[in-house]
């Protein structure tokens, strides 16, 4: 289970595996309050590439503005001492698709978090991991008493049947917890079923 | 408060190779003599990579932005004064037992 190094260096240190796990979600669908919930969360400042920017007119010598800074948060869960998991909440608004591909890149799953008022939220991240080939399961978070069947959301959602739809609430440390076991199963279950 | 890419001299993009989020980076000692000047930051860096330390992390301690971050580490690395180590899972399957033992690992929290 050894890393790979990707220079030669006898460095006697053991290098840990880190594994990726997407969180998305509609604004305010509970990815920060999932990631807090079952690991130190912690803000990592990155550069928003403003893609929709006109650069041919610039004046020269004035250079025009190309990004801007924002910040995301991502939490860490150490598994054992090779093994670490990063859960990165993904921002779910269509400014931020730039970031999605490299936290996609290697990503070993994704949680897309559902919230039944505003089901709709969810499909951008669907389309995007379903048309990436990302697995993912979707977690349903229960704010209030109001619940829906499973099988409505999967018809809502038109989901294939072999995606796991799973009600949980964010706020607590192992219902987030159990949703990442469930992801993981489900990534594993499609693996042995590839082999 | 600097502008973010005051620190690189305006570069955007490591010269050589990408950094993965989620790859490793360890200080190398003992090449102090590298020949290049280095800023605060870069001695951040090495400061925060004695013990490997994902690049994600790294940008976080540091708290700059992750970009940058990729360029001053880019810079460290020509230098020879980090090794990097990319994630195997970057470009091969998921391993059967990393898996298991992410679910083992997840039961006992």
């Amino acid at each position: 289970m050894a890393s790979v190094p990707s220079e030669h260096d006898a460095s006697p240190k053991r290098i840990p595996i880190a594994l990726k796990i997407l969180v998305a979600g509609g604004f305010g669908a509970g990815k920060t309050t999932m990631v807090s919930a079952v690991s130190e969360i912690r803000p990592l400042q990155t550069e928003e590439r403003l893609t929709g920017a006109n650069h041919t007119d610039s004046t020269e010598g004035v250079e025009a503005k190309t990004t801007t800074t924002v910040t995301m948060d991502f939490g860490r869960i150490t598994i054992n001492e090779d093994l670490q998991l990063y859960l990165f909440g993904t921002p779910g608004q269509d400014r931020f698709w730039f970031l999605w591909d490299e936290l996609a890149h290697g990503a070993l799953g994704a949680v897309v978090l559902a919230d039944t008022r505003r089901l709709a939220d969810c499909f951008p991240s669907i389309d995007y991991f379903e048309q990436r080939g990302t697995p993912f399961i979707v977690a349903v978070n229960c704010f209030d008493e109001r619940r829906f069947g499973i099988d409505a959301i999967s018809r809502a959602l038109d989901l294939p049947a072999e995606v796991p739809i799973v009600e949980f609430d964010a706020r607590v440390a192992t219902g987030a917890r159990d949703v990442l076991i469930e992801l993981v199963e489900y990534v594993a279950r499609r693996q042995l079923a590839a082999a | 408060m600097i502008r973010p890419y005051a620190l690189t001299q305006g570069r955007v993009a490591p010269q050589d190779c990408e950094f993965d989020m989620v790859a490793f980076v360890v200080a190398t000692p003992a090449r102090w003599d590298s020949g290049i000047p280095l800023q605060p930051e870069h001695h951040a860096i090495i400061e925060a990579s004695w013990e490997p330390m994902a690049v994600v992390e790294l940008a976080s301690k540091i708290d700059l932005a992750i970009d940058v971050v990729r360029v001053l580490l880019g810079d460290l690395r020509r230098a020879g004064l980090i090794s990097l180590y990319e994630p195997p899972a970057a470009y091969m399957p998921h391993n059967i037992d990393v898996l298991k033992a992410v679910v083992n690992g997840l039961r006992a929290l």
